[in-house]
């Protein structure tokens, strides 16, 4: 038995200026210079720590695999998470996912995990920085029947069978405690990622990086893509939000008054 | 401009240059202002298996040359050169043990320097004994299974921070220069303390002191080498150690001429970029010269030393002594085309300027490394 740290990550075009296929309304990829989506880069370091956190604790072997849904290109973020300190990478890559919804990707990684097997923590960032959704995380969580916790700004405790989390909640924290297996994203607060190390540098370069498609999987064609996707994209546009300024002069109480009822007008408290 | 380095060394470089945007370059200026040590940044550069580059794979290392070392010390000396002696100091503080040590020695020590989890320190330098390294007064008697040493040393990089200490102290006193021995003396021995932290108008980041020895017992199995060997590992170390001060030097007259670049397209005066006058480009054009020889003599220099040909002491001092002179007038150059600004911490290249001046003087002045070429040139020609 192993105590396996499951890491999703994804590729994200490193520029803010991508192209949109007007056919499918998906993003090109194919072109874009990747990179790992920044909130993940986190989720790699955390799962890192935890595997130095437990190695001293037991001698059950810990193993953090990393995970991406992708195209074949997408090797090249599983290699550079290696360098950051993850022991494994595999790759999920198939005609039959192009074109996946966060809920049709939620079904291949839940099917990754389970092949796996012995999956104890799977870790997500945040959000990603080109969908911007999280909901990956949290469906994760739903499919495979494992708590999910969002928001992680630290992990406090860790055990082989439970956790201690810290939450971030608007203006205040929750503490979180939760049995494993569980899925959980963190916050950029929660760690300060490592520069990668030479010997895992290298080590990258000849890792052997496992390849999965959709029968070795297990899923039925029509669970996965775009036929598995249970939203369609009609139109990506870019959200305009208006900024008015009204300058409010008087005497300060007669601001105040002002500026409350220009507020409740809003519906604003 | 290529300088067809083996994947592995644009490994080292990648590495390095994240390490001086990221952790270094945000808070160097901090560190100067405030003569901080970087022990963050050195375990950094520890995980990143920095340490590790010239150690032997059997003792936790990746056996690389010095070649990669002063690849990687240019660089971190791009972002701040206290930082980088800091990490230099420790290559030099382990050299001995590693060139001269036996292998129980090496099995426990070596590994955690590797790591970085230790660092080291190279404390030969005393009041009286700088350039005149053979005048050293630290004394070392044999009584019983340990020796007892005595002496003050003096300006010690990395003193008082490091966990390992290369201590060189004369065991035979009727033997002058040849009656030295070197020995691995641990923070925490019995009879070994820290004296004044010296404040310094450079390198500020890094540490410098005196180290203390008043009846310190330090086992005999410490002893590098046979009793007598001192001045010749101290000698075969900064042999080895100078083209990587050589690095120091490219590396902060890199980062020089790379602000004064910048710097000289941004500012306006007479309504043009002073980067089109013809003196400032002049300026530019030596300096930029200047660093690319310099720096094609300590890569040579490196790749002579990892051959382990002869002539390597003579070249190693060459590029020191070229590298240095260098730096200083190009950090100098880097302030003038600043003007000004460039008078002013607001600016990094005042520091700069600071920084530069220490690789014109440590392990060994530039009239020594002279001494060393000039001597080297009689006894054996061109």
């Amino acid at each position: 038995m192993k105590f396996k740290v499951m890491i999703c990550i994804k590729q994200v075009p490193s520029s803010t200026e991508i192209k949109i296929d007007p056919a499918t309304n998906t993003l090109i990829r194919e072109g874009a210079e990747n990179i790992i989506n920044p909130f993940d880069v986190y989720a790699i370091e955390e799962g890192v720590r935890i595997k130095e956190r437990l190695a001293g604790t037991t001698d059950i072997e810990i193993e953090t695999v990393v995970v991406t849904m992708g195209p074949p290109q997408s090797e090249k973020i599983l290699r550079e998470a290696i360098s950051l300190g993850a022991d494994k990478a595999v790759l999920l890559s198939d005609r039959a996912f192009a074109g996946s919804d966060t809920l049709a990707t939620s079904r291949v990684l839940s099917a990754a995990a389970k092949k796996l097997g012995d999956v104890k923590i799977i870790l997500c960032g945040k959000q990603t920085m080109d969908g911007d959704t999280g909901q990956v995380g949290p469906e994760i969580g739903q499919l495979l029947n494992m708590p999910f916790v969002g928001y992680i700004s630290e992990i406090q405790l860790i055990a082989l069978d439970r956790i201690l989390l810290k939450q971030l909640k608007e203006k205040k924290y929750d503490i979180i405690e939760t049995e494993l297996p569980a899925v959980l994203s963190v916050l950029k607060e929660i760690n300060s990622p490592r520069i990668p190390g030479l010997k895992n540098m290298m080590k990258a370069k000849a890792a052997p990086i496992e390849k999965w498609g959709i029968n070795d999987l297990q899923i039925n064609p029509a669970q996965a893509g775009l036929d598995g996707s249970a939203t369609r994209v009609i139109k990506i546009f870019k959200h305009e939000i208006k900024n008015d300024t009204k300058v409010i002069e008087n005497n300060l109480k007669a601001q105040v008054d002002e500026i409350c009822k220009e507020l409740f007008s809003y519906g604003k408290t | 401009m290529s300088y067809f380095y083996t994947e592995e060394q644009e490994m080292i470089i990648e590495i390095c240059n994240r390490i001086v945007q990221e952790k270094i370059k945000p808070v160097r200026a901090q560190l100067d202002e405030e003569e901080m040590f970087p022990r963050e940044i050195l375990s950094e550069i520890g995980r990143s298996d920095l340490f590790r580059l010239f150690i032997p794979e059997q003792w936790g290392g990746m056996g690389t040359g010095i070649f990669e070392v002063c690849i990687a010390t240019e660089i971190l000396s791009k972002g701040c050169l206290g930082v980088a002696t800091s990490y230099a100091a420790s290559g030099l503080g382990f050299l001995p043990i590693l060139i001269s040590g036996n292998d129980e020695q090496k099995n426990r020590y070596l590994p955690s320097l590797a790591s970085g989890e230790k660092i080291a320190a190279f404390g030969l330098t005393e009041a009286e004994a700088g350039s005149d390294a053979g005048s050293i007064k630290t004394r070392a008697e044999l009584d019983g299974n340990n020796y007892i040493l005595n002496g003050t040393k003096q300006w010690i990089t990395n003193g008082g921070e490091a966990d390992i200490y290369s201590i060189f102290a004369i065991t035979d006193e009727s033997k002058g220069i040849r009656g030295a021995s070197a020995f691995i003396v641990e923070k925490g021995f019995k009879g070994f303390s820290f004296g004044k932290k010296e404040k310094k108008l450079g390198i500020r980041a890094s540490a410098t002191r005196e180290l203390v020895f008043e009846n310190c017992i330090v086992p005999k199995e410490n002893l590098i080498g046979k009793e007598g060997m001192g001045f010749i590992i101290a000698m075969k170390t900064l042999d080895k150690s100078r083209p990587a001060v050589g690095a120091q030097a490219v590396g902060v007259a890199q980062a020089a001429i790379e602000e004064a670049l910048i710097y000289s397209k941004i500012r306006k005066q007479f309504g043009q970029s002073i980067s089109s006058f013809q003196a400032v480009q002049h300026m530019l054009a030596d300096m930029a010269t200047n660093i690319e020889a310099a720096r094609q003599l300590v890569y040579h220099a490196a790749k002579v030393v990892d051959s382990g040909l002869k002539e390597s002491s003579r070249l190693s001092a060459m590029a020191k002594l070229f590298a240095s002179d260098v730096a200083m007038k190009v950090t100098t150059d880097a302030v003038q085309i600043l003007g000004g600004y460039g008078y002013m911490r607001d600016y990094p290249v005042e520091k700069m300027m600071r920084d530069a001046k220490i690789t014109q003087i440590y392990e060994g002045t530039n009239q020594i490394q002279r001494n060393v070429i000039a001597l080297d040139l009689i006894k054996n020609g061109f």
